[in-house]
């Protein structure tokens, strides 16, 4: 199976130890991933912030850059939910049929992180081990967006010496939304001191997700706050990577 | 307020009025006992019937088939009312709509009309319009009493005073009573009940003495032409039976074909509102019937933006709405910022996208970013309709629609995309971050940034960009090149 990693713009940019944390996991194993540089973004903050033009050359980047894999791995349901969701949607309204073409075969050959492990790979055991106590934010994306339901919950539970917590009122929405967090600040902010109360509720040193986008959210209210509470990508508790450089 | 006539717009923009709401200390607090309730309470219900995800799918399918004939059906609605003793309408917008009740209520030489909580009369500012020509009318549900007393507005489509706790409401009572009619009683405390009875008295003498009904619909059925309101109070059963005039004011997407499809929303819409498997008061009349009821019935059909909006295939989705307010009570930007935020009568995700619709996106452009786009509405819709969707889509309308003015926000979009379609251009962003980020950075992360970002990094800290970007390690270390 030819697997391509799709690390996306966010993580390429910032949390780089989360493609790494991915790359770990799908080599222990025993695959071969590439991560073919020709990719750069997805178009999401493009698309949800209404220039949708402008997201159509990402678009086809992305469709020029994953053809001819098996299977495109990535670590955030919310970009992998913007492909399969909205790339039809540029393609037919922007798109040539030759695009339309390439969108459509990529679609379905396009993984969130942990489906691909759950459903293609069918593990949950990844041979990691993590001591600490943990809480899952289902991002919306991964909850409502890709229905990921219990398949991050499945992996963590298998961590060995993995401590999972519960999250109160977990399936509410952390405020992050893109540039909703730039456009409606307070409104964001509101969100977010609700949720870091949660989290500080929960008892968890770490919390993680799906998606770093929300994270990033989440732990930049907890880090003002001085609470202490880490926050990781879920890749990097599979990985076993504690104490790595995100 | 537009052209159109949506009252209400024309106040700050969402995250402006937002700030305000999120404020009040109290108003969230209210706001948020009564949103977990209600949701808690519809989730219980939704589960109780096991074809709960197939009722959705029919109320949908029924919609989407009455929507693509909705002339045909709005003749047959027409001609089965006239054969049944009532009368029809066709008011092209509100100020349309507003001149026909009048003039209505006018030929009847009432000065003062009973009415029944209706999404459509707030739509359109009828009270208003009817005060300008010296008639006035009297809200008899609850929560719109509560609000017409406070000369308030609507904060939610079914609750409408759920910004406001029993205290509020008491001392409102005992304030304002007397101005409007009965007074309340002396010594009136907070219990809801005591609350109630004062209600009641008041509006007793209001219903006894009124000649002249006006409503909204919650469905009307085209092939028999009879007309439906649901509620939960039964002050509406009060005004549709007792006085001698009706006069309903309906938006043309209300219509359904039969009385099969109604029974279809009549289990979705109290689950779906209030929680409960069966509203208490269901009312459907079928024009006028001698010795029962009013002798004369009025059915205003208003379009005010629904052809329009039909006219947009991805909006049109909009019209399907059965005004139950789930999408409000899950919504977690409503639940902190209550629905004066929305600055509209519809208020909340369906306000968001309803709103921008019916009186045009560059009226209404900061409701469609009035949403993280979690997806819970769409969830929680029982008719489906895809409310994230249509919010991306009106926002693409949004930005079209100011595609003249060059903002900062359009050209920081030119400029990502350039470089994001260039992973050249791109790994020297990065590396330029990561530049910057170490000099803005302390302990790894960053705190206060001035100019935009600030509304950002007010309350959260952002991690500092890391020395190496994800391609450049694999370069190194996957593909040995530097």
């Amino acid at each position: 199976m030819r697997i391509a990693l799709f690390i996306t713009c966010f993580n390429d940019t910032l949390y780089p130890g989360t493609g790494r944390a991915v790359l770990t996991v799908l080599e222990r194993l025993g695959h071969t991933v590439d991560f073919p540089q020709e990719q750069t973004c997805c178009g999401q903050m493009h698309f949800n912030t209404g220039y949708r033009p402008d997201a159509v050359p990402l678009v086809t980047r992305l469709a020029r850059a994953f053809a001819g894999y098996d299977a495109v791995v990535t670590p955030s349901a919310s970009c992998a939910g913007m492909v399969r969701e909205n790339h039809p949607v540029l393609a037919e309204r922007y798109g040539s049929a030759s695009l339309q073409q390439q969108v459509a075969e990529l679609v379905p050959r396009v993984y969130e992180f942990t489906e691909f492990l759950t459903d293609v790979l069918e593990v949950t055991e990844v041979g990691a081990r993590f001591p600490h106590k943990v809480a899952y934010h289902p991002t919306c994306h991964s909850l409502r967006g890709l229905r990921l339901g219990d398949r991050p919950l499945r992996l963590l539970r298998a961590v060995q010496d993995l401590d999972l917590v519960e999250l109160p009122s977990a399936d509410s929405c952390c405020g992050f939304g893109g540039t909703f967090a730039v456009k409606n600040a307070d409104t964001s902010s509101a969100m977010l001191a609700d949720k870091a109360a949660g989290v500080l509720a929960s008892g968890a040193e770490v919390l993680c997700a799906a998606d770093n986008s929300c994270l990033m959210h989440i732990g930049g209210g907890l880090s003002r706050q001085g609470s202490g509470v880490r926050t990781m990508h879920l890749a990097e508790i599979l990985a076993g990577a504690e104490g790595e450089e995100r | 307020m537009s052209d159109r006539g949506v009252v209400w717009l024309g106040s700050p923009s969402f995250p402006e009025a937002a700030r305000t709401a999120l404020a009040d200390q109290q108003l969230r607090t209210n706001l948020r006992r009564a949103t977990t309730t209600i949701r808690d309470k519809r989730l219980a219900v939704a589960a109780e019937l096991d074809d709960w995800e197939e009722l959705r799918t029919a109320a949908e399918a029924i919609k989407r088939r009455t929507a693509r004939h909705l002339d045909r059906y709005l003749l047959q609605l027409e001609e089965a009312v006239i054969a049944a003793g009532g009368s029809v309408h066709w008011a092209g917008d509100a100020a349309e709509a507003n001149r026909i009740v009048a003039a209505l209520i006018q030929a009847t030489g009432e000065r003062e009309v009973v009415k029944i909580k209706s999404m459509a009369t707030q739509e359109i500012g009828l009270n208003e319009a009817l005060a300008r020509e010296g008639i006035t009318a009297y809200e008899t549900d609850l929560a719109e009493l509560i609000v017409q007393l406070g000369e308030d507005r609507p904060s939610h489509i079914l609750v409408p005073a759920i910004h406001k706790n029993r205290t509020e409401i008491r001392d409102l009572f005992a304030a304002e009573m007397a101005h409007w009619g009965e007074p309340a009683p002396e010594g009136l405390s907070d219990d809801p009940r005591e609350l109630a009875e004062a209600a009641r008295r008041h509006l007793r003498k209001k219903f006894l003495a009124a000649k002249v009904a006006v409503s909204g619909a919650n469905f009307a059925v085209a092939d028999t032409g009879t007309v439906t309101v649901v509620e939960s109070e039964g002050n509406g059963r009060m005004c549709l039976s007792l006085p001698e005039t009706l006069i309903t004011v309906m938006g043309i997407e209300k219509v359904v074909p039969t009385w099969s499809d109604l029974e279809v929303f009549l289990q979705l819409l109290p689950r779906s509102s209030t929680g409960e498997r069966m509203n208490p008061y269901t009312s459907t009349w079928t024009g006028v019937t001698e010795g029962d009821g009013p002798s004369q019935f009025h059915l205003v059909l208003l379009d005010n933006g629904r052809t329009d909006t039909l006219a947009d295939t991805v909006g049109r989705q909009v019209l399907a709405c059965i005004r139950c307010s789930a999408c409000l009570n899950v919504c977690p930007v409503f639940e902190r910022t209550g629905g004066h935020a929305y600055g509209s009568v519809y208020p909340g995700p369906i306000g968001a996208v309803l709103t921008p619709q019916l009186v045009g996106v560059e009226q209404a452009a900061s409701l469609p970013f009035a949403s993280t786009l979690c997806g819970a509405c769409y969830d929680a819709c029982p008719v489906k309709i895809d409310i994230p969707e249509v919010l991306a889509h009106l926002r693409a309308e949004v930005v079209e629609a100011k595609r003249h003015a060059l903002s900062p926000e359009a050209l920081a979009m030119k400029a990502a995309a350039t470089v994001l379609d260039s992973p050249r251009l791109l790994s020297a962003a990065q590396k330029a971050a990561s530049l910057g980020g170490r000099v803005l950075a302390r302990e790894g992360r960053i705190g206060r940034l001035p100019g935009p970002l600030h509304g950002w990094s007010d309350t959260r800290d952002s991690p500092a960009p890391p020395a190496e970007s994800f391609r450049t390690w694999w370069r190194k270390n996957r593909e040995g090149t530097p």
